[in-house]
This record gives structure tokens, sequence and C-alpha cells, in this order.
């Protein structure tokens, strides 16, 4: 049933969906991926290139791990604790915005709204949205992401 | 006491099941409209109910139903889940905690229509939201509600997810069209509009999530008694979110016209430590500032549009005194010039060259007449992009202009901010 929930008629708009999984089974979407994507979808490397680059959700460079999307949007910003929050991520992980740590575990983002306005400080963790963030509980988090 | 009428159920437990809704009265607004009504019925009853589209434009939604061809060709309903403007939460809750008051606000929708084939367009970002969306078409399906022959009415209708990947321009119904055809977003020239030639070159109906979710009321309870909630022209209840430097965060529901006064000190509790008020942005970052003396507007369509903003989603932004206007004013230009498509030059260029004239006055490096040099590329943006992003982008920057223009200066003179507490 969930099968027939996402499938499409038309093959070219089936390239959002098939960039994601090819994201999630390459880790990002290297030339190899997006060849893979295009001749499924029988269409040229470029078009899916083209499609992939607009959109922020598509890595066409390797990342870590886990990604950490902190929200620097304006509610946030107001309420405090999100600059808070996207410095205290530098300090701990030694990186700033756009950087991986040496070890390949986390990539550190900052991104415009993640609709958290209201229970902000907010993060993002590859698939799971952190929200009402406090130092504590983001050491918790990265603590719990290496394993320990 | 105002009572909910679309937030109803989302504290109940487990209220984003089909079982929850259906021990609440859910899906019988369907059954009513597919037996009761001719699809021309139900459009003059939404057109008569005057609900107005809920994703910031504010149209008549009946007209927009009236305007899909009657003949037989294949046509399309897009559900707009991709809330993304800055201070804008509301959908989320809906999508998130009632997703079926939704599904069936849609497929009443497509049966006044003609639509055979539905598709919901989510934020990629809402991860939860696309699996409540996911699960709760999948049950819908299972309950009859979708696929062939619905409820026996001989009404047939497939719904499908569509999962964006990160682009605020896909709100904008076409470049969401042209996303849902696997393309880059970039906004189509109108017309022709979407009830000509939208998904695949067929007639597409466009709604927002908060508005498809008032339709199975105004199918339950009657136009006329829509109608009465509101006020003359703006009808019906809304979703306000309010963030920023109030008490209480949070989405409230209450009649369109209500106070924003009211809203901010009886809703959200007013400012932490008794703040003066210094701006309110009404309706999402897009909408120009309110100050302070502007606290008693009724928040619906007309009366915003009086006071110089607009309602937009209804996404209110409180600003306590001590805040810098100008560092406001350049995260959200941010926002938007992180944000433009990149089809037309002026959005494209003008947002990039707004952006790098505030970040260097932030920074104290501002330049004697870089008021006047912001305020001329604002001139060559409104009206000359495809699609209303460049006006968007323009209108808060133009109204913090003209209301904190000392504060400009000051920075430009001094710099360094004068303001901020």
């Amino acid at each position: 049933m969930t099968k027939r929930v996402l499938e499409d008629p038309a093959k070219r708009a089936m390239l959002l969906t098939a960039l994601y999984v090819a994201q999630e089974q390459y880790g990002y979407l290297s030339h190899e991926a997006l060849q893979r994507v295009a001749d499924r979808l029988n269409m040229d490397p470029v078009q899916a290139y083209e499609t992939a680059t607009f959109y922020s959700m598509y890595r066409t460079e390797p990342v870590g791990r886990y990604v950490l999307q902190v929200c620097e949007g304006l509610s946030c910003h107001l309420a405090g604790g999100a600059e808070g929050l996207a410095d205290y991520l530098q300090q701990v992980l030694c990186i700033h915005p756009g950087e991986t740590t040496p070890d390949g575990l986390f990539t550190l983002q900052t991104v415009q709204c993640l609709a958290s306005c209201g229970t902000s400080p907010a993060m993002r963790v590859n698939d799971t949205l952190h929200e009402n963030l406090t130092t504590d509980s983001v050491d918790m988090i990265l603590q719990e992401l290496r394993g320990g | 006491m105002y009572e909910p009428i679309l937030l109803r159920r989302v504290d109940l437990p487990r209220s984003e099941t089909i079982g929850v809704y259906l021990a609440n009265g859910g899906y019988r607004a369907l059954e009513k409209a597919l037996h009761e009504y001719r699809p021309q019925e139900l459009v003059d009853l939404v057109k008569r109910s005057k609900l107005r589209g809920r994703g910031g434009a504010g149209f008549p939604a009946g007209l927009k139903w009236s305007f899909m061809p009657q003949d037989d060709v294949r046509k399309y309903l897009c559900v707009n889940t991709d809330e993304g403007e800055p201070g804008t939460f509301k959908d989320r809750v809906l999508v998130e905690r009632d997703p079926h008051q939704v599904i069936e606000g849609a497929i009443i929708a497509a049966y006044a229509v003609g639509a055979t084939r539905a598709y919901v367009y989510i934020r990629g970002e809402f991860f939860l939201g696309v699996k409540r969306w996911i699960k709760a078409i999948a049950d819908a399906y299972e309950h009859h509600y979708l696929g062939q022959n619905i409820l026996g009415s001989g009404f047939s209708l497939d719904m499908t997810v569509h999962r964006g990947a990160g682009a605020y321009i896909c709100g904008e119904e076409t470049a969401m069209i042209e996303s849902l055809e696997g393309r880059r977003g970039e906004p189509r020239l109108k017309p022709p509009f979407p009830a000509q030639k939208g998904y695949l070159k067929e007639p597409t109906l466009v709604h927002n999530v908060e508005t498809l979710a008032n339709v199975p009321h105004i199918v339950l309870n009657g136009a006329e008694w829509y109608a009465s909630i509101g006020t003359e022209r703006s009808a019906g209840p809304k979703l306000f979110c309010i963030s920023g430097h109030v008490y209480r965060r949070g989405v409230f529901e209450l009649p369109l016209g209500t106070p924003l006064r009211e809203i901010i000190y009886d809703h959200a509790g007013g400012v932490p430590g008794d703040r003066r008020i210094k701006a309110v942005i009404p309706g999402g970052a897009s909408t120009p500032f309110l100050t302070a003396g502007q606290l008693d507007v009724p928040m619906d369509f007309e009366a915003l549009v009086a006071a110089g903003s607009a309602l937009g989603t209804g996404a209110i932004v409180v600003i306590g005194e001590g805040t810098c206007m100008v560092d406001v004013t350049r995260r959200t230009a941010r926002f938007f010039a992180h944000e433009s498509c990149g089809k037309c030059t002026p959005c494209r260029v003008g947002a990039m060259r707004i952006l790098d004239l505030l970040e260097n006055i932030e920074a104290g490096r501002g330049e004697p007449g870089d008021v006047q040099r912001l305020s001329s590329l604002c001139d060559g943006i409104v009206g000359h992009t495809f699609c209303p992003l460049g006006d968007a982008l323009v209108a808060p920057i133009r109204s913090s202009l003209a209301l904190f223009a000392d504060e400009f200066e000051q920075h430009i003179k001094y710099g360094r901010c004068c303001a901020a507490a």
C-alpha cells in the first residue's frame, strides 16, 4: 500500500523521489549516482544534475554520517538561543558551518526555517527534528550519535 | 469563548489516526457531499461561504474552483504543504496531528472540480509530516474514501505524496507544478493559470492545506454558518502562529478579524519582562512591519491592507523594544536572497545586492547613501519579476527603511547599533 502511495504515472515526475533514493544509497549524489538515476528514468544525466542542484536537500558533495542543521531564522533568533546553539556546536565539534569533522561523523550546517518558530532553538539531525534544545540536551544527542 | 473548529481534534491522543478522526465526526462531510450534492452545487456552496485561500494571497476559493473547466478532461488537484516562510508553522500542526481533515477537504474539492488525481506536495524537511501523510492516505484507501467508486458514488480519486527537496519558491503554485514534474522549481509566466494549464499541461487546482481543512466544516454546517464567523469580507476561522518575543509561542485558532492586541496579550501572554513592543510582522516574513501604535488592527485581509501590511499566512512575529531593526531586516533579506530561484535577474541580483548592503551596514561598514541605494534597488525589483517572490522580498525592507530610517542612519554614521539592549 505504501508503494502505491508513492507511485506516479509520469516518469520524469519520479525524478525527485529517485534522487532521494540514490542519495540514500550512495551517501551523496555522485556522478555515478546521477548517471544511474538518469539511466533508470531514461533521461540525460545533465537533466538529473540540473534538478538536483536546485534543491538544498540534495548533496552533490560527500557529507558526514550525521548532518546537523541549526535553524538561524528570524523567530529562532528573537527567541534567543539559536546563535548560542550554532556557536556551541562549532565549539564542541571544532568545525565551522559547512564543514565536516575529521572523523567523518558530523557535518554542521545553518538553515533558514524549519517551521519550529514556536519551539526553537531547533536542529535537525538527518531525518530527526529536535526542538526546545538546551546545551544539555545537545550534549546528550551528540553522545548518543557517537555511540557513547 | 471561541470554540476551535480546525484544531478541535489536535490535542486528542493519537489524533492523527483514522480511528480517532472517524470517532469524532470524520468523513461525514464527504458522505454528505458525494450523496447529496452535485459538483456544481458544491462550487456554489463554497462561493457562498466566502472561504478565501489561507496560503497568503487570500483568493476566493469558490471562484478558483469555478475557473476549472467543466469539460471532460483530465484534471488534477495539488495540496500545498510547502510551508516555509519564516514565522509560519501552522500547516505542520494540521498535517502532523489531523491529516484526515485535510484529506477529506481535498476529496470534496476534487469531486467539485472533477479532478481524478491529487498530489500532496510536502516540504522535504517535514519528515514526520511525510510519514503521517503516507499513513493517512493508505488508511483512507483502505476505508474506500480514496480509489475507485468512492462510497458507491461513482466518483474516483487517487492521491499521491510528492516530497519536495528544500526550496521555498515551490510554495508558489506554478513553481510547485514544475517541481511535481521533476524539474527545477522555477515559476512559470502567468497566464496561462494552473486552472487552464497546470500539471502536465492539464487543468490543476492548487490549494493550501489550511484552506482545504475548512471545506468539510462548510459542507456539514452550511455556507451561512461559515460566513457568519469572522468579518463581512474575511470569513471563517484562521490559524495564527505567533513567535518571537511572547510568553506563549504557538498556533491559535481564532476568527478572522480578531484584534492583533488580543492575540498577543490574551492568547500569547504578552511580551516577557513587560517590554514594550517595537514592531510586529503580522503575516510572515514577506509582510510589511506594523508599529506599536497599530496593535488594535483587526487581523483580517482588508484591515491589514488598510494598515499598510497584509495578512499573509497569519504568522505573527513580535519584536520587543531593544531589538536592532537593521539586524531583523538583514535576517529577512538573508532568507529571500537564499531562496530566490535565480530565474529572473531583478530578484536574483537585487536580493544579493540588498543583502550585501545590509550585511555591511550591520557590520559597521555602511556608507552614506546606502539607504538610498537600498531603496532604489527595491524600486528596481518590484513589479519586474516573474513571480511574487520579488515583491515579497522588497515589502519588509521598504517598510523597515520607512519606519526605522534613523536606526539605519545611526548604524551608518556611528558604525554600530544604538537600539539594541
